[in-house]
């Protein structure tokens, strides 16, 4: 286990830039940014130009950390607490979860929480409650 | 043009995620350990994200469409079905397994990291299995 800082005021402006990238999207292309969504589509687009507003908006995402890094000075941290077979298995069901439970953390915890969905709203509750289940037993039922 | 200005908000998301601590598994997965290392920024995360996008959409919603698309394309389900809650819990247990989400991966994947990679190639992995068991539930509900 890795202690980290608490850091209530990078937290809440990273939060507000992800709901200000959530509103532009939707104030663009019109689509709710869901990271889950974005991804897939890029596999089974409508058309070119619904490709390629997926393309734009990842190779955008994947900037970020470059961008961080020419403003502050800094990479920002990426500390893995996990082995590689926990990186795989999770990736594996959070990638089932995620396509049957219709989004994630940005798709329904952000956008859907905004507009008040209630599909939304039980899917968040739903998965902060398992995670945190989850956590739980790891580190202190089974020690890992 | 169309397509820098989508990069932009990508990268806007990006930067969010990288300063919001998003994009750390270690920061995510103490934020669910309330019983150990617990770090409580990720509640300010998604606070200030969804203030900013609730009160966007809120303005937004009211016009008759996006810049750059003809109509605002919403989720417009309101039922609860088990896909979205057995999907959803799923996902919980992937993320705390793991501590990536896929809108925090996507960003982090711009740091390089060969962690990142591992976890994106087994979502992708997850993301295709399930759309594969989706379509296999379509065609046996055609046929019956």
């Amino acid at each position: 286990m890795i202690e980290t800082a608490f850091t209530p005021f990078q937290s809440l402006g990273g939060g507000a830039l992800i709901g200000l990238a959530a509103v532009l999207l939707m104030a663009t292309v019109g689509r709710v940014m869901g990271a889950t969504g974005i991804l897939a589509g890029l596999f089974q687009p409508a058309n070119i130009a619904d490709w390629s507003w997926r393309a734009a908006v990842l190779a955008g995402m994947i900037s970020g950390p470059m961008a961080v890094l020419l403003i502050t000075g800094d990479m920002p941290a990426v500390q893995v607490p996990v082995s590689t077979l926990m990186l795989v298995v999770g990736g594996l069901i959070v990638g089932i979860g995620v396509t049957f439970g219709a989004g994630c953390t940005s798709g329904h915890g952000v956008c859907g929480m905004a507009r008040l969905s209630p599909r939304s709203i039980i899917a968040t509750l739903t998965f902060m409650i398992t995670t945190a289940i989850t956590v739980y037993v790891i580190r202190h039922v089974l020690g890992a | 043009m169309r397509l820098i200005i989508l990069y932009l908000i990508g990268l806007v998301f990006g930067v969010g995620i990288s300063i919001s601590g998003m994009a750390n598994p270690a920061k995510v997965l103490n934020f669910f350990d309330v019983a150990g290392t617990w770090d409580p920024s990720l509640a300010f995360v998604m606070g200030g994200a969804v203030i900013v996008t609730f009160f966007g959409y809120r303005y937004l919603l009211n016009r008759p469409a996006p810049f750059m698309s003809a109509s605002f394309q919403l989720p417009t389900r309101r039922d609860l079905d088990l896909p979205l809650i057995g999907g959803s819990a799923a996902f919980g247990i992937g993320w705390g397994i793991a501590g990536f989400c896929p809108g925090g991966a996507l960003p982090a994947l711009g740091t390089g990291q060969l962690d990142v990679f591992i976890f994106t190639a087994a979502l992708l992995a997850g993301i295709f299995v399930a759309k594969a068991m989706q379509s296999f539930g379509r065609e046996k509900q055609v046929t019956v």
